[in-house]
């Protein structure tokens, strides 16, 4: 038998449904994988026996032809979502024993489709980075390498660890969460597809808060089939989401029909950015190639506040997570660390549980949310929040998706933006926009750099025409030809 | 009438508003659906969401909405067909997310007014500005371990009304009155059960004192407080430690006070130096809430005739007292057994059997409306022996004690114990004959013109007929014989 866990998922359900493996088998290539890839730190909980029992069931129900979306396929969960019986830390010391009595709606909605959790994914402490080196439990290494060096890569971020496990194949596919772009740019740093639905398409129950009004769920994957696959089993209305919206979830697979003639694709002028790689530009003139190849038409747009999304999302996003995060205050769950008083346990409990990244978001979004402060700031963030979805409702009264790159620059090494927190946040340029606007986007591998690194291109849509943009990012997928894989060093 | 304080530099007027906190009368919380019942074991009344677990999101219970507009209704204010949430920001053992959802900037509802009625008679209109909805704390339990604080979580997310007045209020009575209007109209409307004992309902009391006919003087406020009672000390105290400071040629400070009912004084809990700074911003997990007239429309159709009208209905139609009107329309509970009581009946007799005897009993036999033992019909068809001469008014009081005593009903009593009424002309006859005999230098006397007499004699045949005998009757037939 072939590799299995080289298989896509679309792949793997066939070959289920076919008899040539069982799902136990599936399970059992993708354990020993997991087991021979600690050193990239992906996982912070391995759940193994969760895995094999769950693929024992897996095979009982499709004995009895009771065959879910996913069924039998390995996922790597986000340690963002909570798993009811199983630790989730949300890459914090604060969560520390943290084990909810509760299962997301998005995890619960994936094992209602047959799916089977191998573990719970490292990430960005509560999400916040783009670089995986803010985890309370380590870096997660890129299983990228360059072509030049051997030095160790990030793997983006915040969803880093769902990224390196999907694309060293130890999952199948990972749940990530996209808050300004967690999803898309950590897929573009290691050569896979992630998509971030429209707000309100997933449900958020049930998934730790880092700012709840862009917060969004969303597939990691290794194509964009794949990505259709699972996101139509992770979504859905949820009424115990408030935000969740109450609309029909397409058959977003049939959408996939390779056929983008007359499709509009915008080209947004502001996102020609200066100091933008050069590489990164000539993969955009590709992208736009490939597609007016296809048929579409190609149209030049204008975003106009595009450079002002990064500054209102760094004040709206800690902003409400200064709000969404104080209830970790040692009072009730997670890590206590005892005081002299009520006050003095809060200051020790969060002084010490929270790490460097996450104190410097909570105090940026307390300040703009103070008396004398909130005109200035929050609500001139939110004003400028609403044009920029404007720009994009007016951008898509003559396009129907809009065609950028996912990121300015490939993956870096550990350490090389450490230093200037604003630099850091320079690599969500591109995708900020669209999570301020509510959008849908995938990010798609397109390319590699000169030194052997994957790149991606991203496609937004309208609201809920996530259709569209798989269609359109499948077209994309195909003429890339994207079919580099890292080499395995990780099992050396 | 406004409170005076007479002070060395000459009166000052007294100035009062009120917060008052309102639970919701919900069998869920605001945002969750956890009971709400009071007195349940601690912790036991708690979801994820209220104990804000990791992930948990809010959603609206559309009951505490619709309790709202009601009581805005209630209120004759205007209600908000938009309005928003917000979360108001602070770290407290017993705030379980760190921030209380509530509603700063766009309430529910907007201005309204409500009459209140003073001692005197006096009619004054308090100015409402607001009412809106907001998630109450849980509770900290600071004296059930010698070192730590407990927290019981079931209050935790409850839903509230917070109804602000203006600053209309002048005297602590009228503060009471406010508050006791406040709680008959809720209770009325069925939003709020208006129990302060369990914490239903509290008051945050702002007050200011200011020379008549001056710009407003700077206020304190005085919170949670949960009787009429801590009211009108906490103002009374109050009103008179700002004039003792003005008058000293000091400056009252803004702040929040703390009143101490055990010593009946107030206390310095913060200055607005030292008050929090609320981060209030709308709660990006929870949808603006918005509804059309129509909704309006259909809780306007559904509302109770509240207090107002009906005593103005009881006053003209059923033609009784302003002041017996006042009293019985004060509770809903009060105006329905009423009602019940006069149908098909006087309504004044059934007015006055209510607040003077029924009253009566229930104090003495420790009973409330809600659990007397003597029904509406009961007192009803005691009335009806008592109209149509079965037995003496009296003979009813009497009777009335018997039934609070024993349950039993009226015409049960009256058989039992033979106390019908004797309206038979030849037996009164012959009794007064018989004392007339007796007596002759009485009737001497009273022919000489002692009228007083006439009671002397009254009171002989009653007693010799065992107090049956219709007092109507015996006047009548005994007056003419004594006149000869």
């Amino acid at each position: 038998m072939s590799d299995l866990t080289k298989l896509k998922i679309s792949e793997a359900r066939d070959g289920l449904k076919e008899g040539k493996f069982s799902s136990r088998e599936l399970i059992a290539a993708h354990l020993t994988a997991m087991g021979s890839a600690k050193g990239m730190n992906a996982f912070i909980t391995e759940t193994l026996d969760k895995a094999v029992d769950g693929a024992t069931k897996s095979d009982d129900r499709r004995a009895k032809g009771d065959v879910g979306k996913l069924e039998g396929i390995p996922l790597a969960i986000k340690d963002l979502f909570c798993t009811k019986g199983v630790l989730t830390t949300a890459g914090s010391h604060i969560l520390d024993g943290f084990t909810p009595q509760y299962e997301s709606t998005v995890t619960t909605n994936l094992w209602n489709e047959g799916a089977v959790m191998l573990g719970k994914v490292n990430l960005d402490e509560f999400a916040m980075g783009s670089s995986n080196e803010t985890s309370f439990y380590g870096n997660v290494v890129n299983p990228w390498r360059r072509t030049t060096d051997d030095q160790p890569l990030v793997p983006g971020g915040s969803s880093g660890g769902s990224a390196s496990a999907v694309a060293s194949n130890i999952a199948m596919g990972a749940t990530g969460t996209d808050t300004g772009g967690s999803i898309r740019q950590p897929a573009a740093f290691t050569g896979i597809v992630g998509m971030k639905p429209t707000y309100g398409r997933c449900s958020r129950w049930g998934v730790v808060a880092f700012a709840s009004s862009l917060d969004q769920a969303g597939p990691m994957t290794r194509s964009v089939q794949d990505a259709a696959i699972m996101l139509e089993a992770m979504c859905g209305f949820d009424p115990k989401d408030s935000t969740s919206v109450d609309m029909a979830v397409p058959n977003f697979e049939a959408a996939l029909t390779g056929d983008i003639r007359g499709l509009k694709v915008g080209i947004p002028k502001e996102y020609r950015l200066d100091g933008i790689s050069s590489e990164i530009s000539a993969l955009w003139e590709k992208g736009i190639e490939w597609l007016k190849n296809a048929g579409a038409e190609i149209v030049d747009i204008s975003l106009p506040h595009t450079k002002y999304a990064l500054p209102a999302y760094y004040i709206i996003a800690p902003a409400e997570a200064s709000s969404n995060l104080a209830r970790y205050d040692g009072v009730r769950f997670g890590l206590r660390v005892e005081g002299e008083s009520l006050d003095d346990m809060y200051s020790k409990t969060r002084g010490e549980g929270f790490g460097e990244e996450v104190k410097r978001r909570l105090l940026i979004g307390t300040y703009a949310l103070s008396a004398g402060y909130y005109d200035a700031y929050y609500l001139k963030a939110q004003k400028v929040r609403a044009r920029i979805a404007d720009d994009f409702k007016e951008a898509y009264k003559s396009v129907d998706v809009i065609l950028t790159p996912t990121t300015p620059s490939a993956a870096f090494a550990f350490g090389e933006k450490g230093d200037d927190p604003l630099e850091m946040y320079l690599n969500d340029v591109f995708t900020v926009p669209a999570s301020l606007a509510g959008l849908p986007g995938i990010s798609v591998p397109a390319g590699l750099s000169a030194d052997g690194l994957p790149l991606g291109l991203q496609i937004l849509g309208r609201p809920f025409d996530e259709e569209t943009v798989l269609r359109a990012a499948g077209v994309l997928e195909k003429a890339a030809e994207f079919t580099a894989t890292p080499t395995a060093w990780w099992r050396g | 009438m406004g409170m005076i304080i007479q002070g060395a530099t000459g009166d000052w007027e007294v100035v009062i508003g009120l917060e008052v906190h309102a639970q919701v009368s919900s069998n869920s919380k605001l945002f969750s659906g956890s009971a709400t019942e009071y007195g349940a074991d601690q912790n036991t009344q708690v979801s994820f969401v209220d104990a804000a677990m990791p992930g948990m999101l809010p959603v609206i219970n559309e009951m505490a909405v619709e309790q709202a507009v009601r009581t805005g209704l209630g209120l004759k204010a205007k209600i908000n067909k938009y309005s928003v949430f917000d979360r108001k920001n602070y770290f407290y053992a017993d705030l379980p997310q760190g921030y209380q959802i509530s509603q700063f900037l766009q309430p529910i509802v907007g201005e309204g007014t409500m009459t209140i009625e003073l001692k005197d008679g006096e009619i004054r209109e308090i100015g409402i500005t607001r009412l809106h909805l907001e998630q109450d704390a849980g509770k900290s339990i600071h004296d059930q371990h010698p070192s730590m604080t407990l927290v019981d979580l079931n209050r935790s997310g409850v839903a509230l009304m917070e109804i602000v007045s203006e600053p209309d209020l002048r005297s602590p009575e009228e503060a009471a009155a406010y508050v006791k209007k406040l709680r008959s109209i809720v209770r009325y409307l069925g939003t709020c059960d208006g129990n302060m004992d369990e914490g239903s309902m509290r008051a945050d009391v702002n007050v200011s004192v200011r020379k008549f006919g001056d710009e407003l003087g700077t206020r304190c406020e005085m919170k949670n407080l949960n009787s009429m009672r801590f009211i009108q000390q906490a103002i009374v105290y109050e009103a008179n430690r700002q004039v003792d400071i003005l008058e000293a040629g000091g400056k009252i400070k803004q702040e929040t006070r703390l009143y101490d009912s055990v010593k009946g004084e107030t206390r310095s809990m913060r200055s607005k130096e030292e008050a929090h700074d609320y981060r209030y911003f709308p709660d990006p997990d929870l949808l603006p809430l918005q509804f059309d007239d129509a909704y309006i429309e259909k809780i306007k159709a559904d509302l109770p005739e509240l207090p107002d009208e009906k005593k103005a209905r009881f006053i003209k139609e059923l033609k009784i007292s302003d002041y017996d009107a006042g009293v019985l329309v004060a509770e809903k509970e009060v105006a329905d057994f009423f009602e019940v009581v006069a149908k098909g009946r006087d309504a004044k007799l059934s007015a006055n059997w209510i607040i003077g005897d029924f009253f009566g009993n229930l104090k003495r036999t420790s009973n409330t409306l809600s659990n007397t033992p003597v029904s509406a019909d009961s007192l009803g068809a005691l009335i009806d022996l008592v109209k149509d001469g079965t037995i003496s008014n009296r003979t009813a009081k009497e009777v009335l004690e018997e039934m609070f005593d024993t349950g039993k009903d009226a015409a049960a009593i009256v058989d039992e114990k033979g106390l019908k009424q004797v309206s038979d002309t030849g037996a009164i006859e012959a009794a007064i004959d018989t004392i007339i005999a007796a007596n002759l230098d009485k009737v001497e006397q009273y022919r000489g013109g002692k009228d007083k007499l006439l009671g002397f004699f009254v009171g002989q045949v009653m007693k010799a007929t065992g107090g049956k005998a219709n007092p109507g009757v015996v006047n009548q037939l005994l007056k003419p014989k004594l006149d000869g």
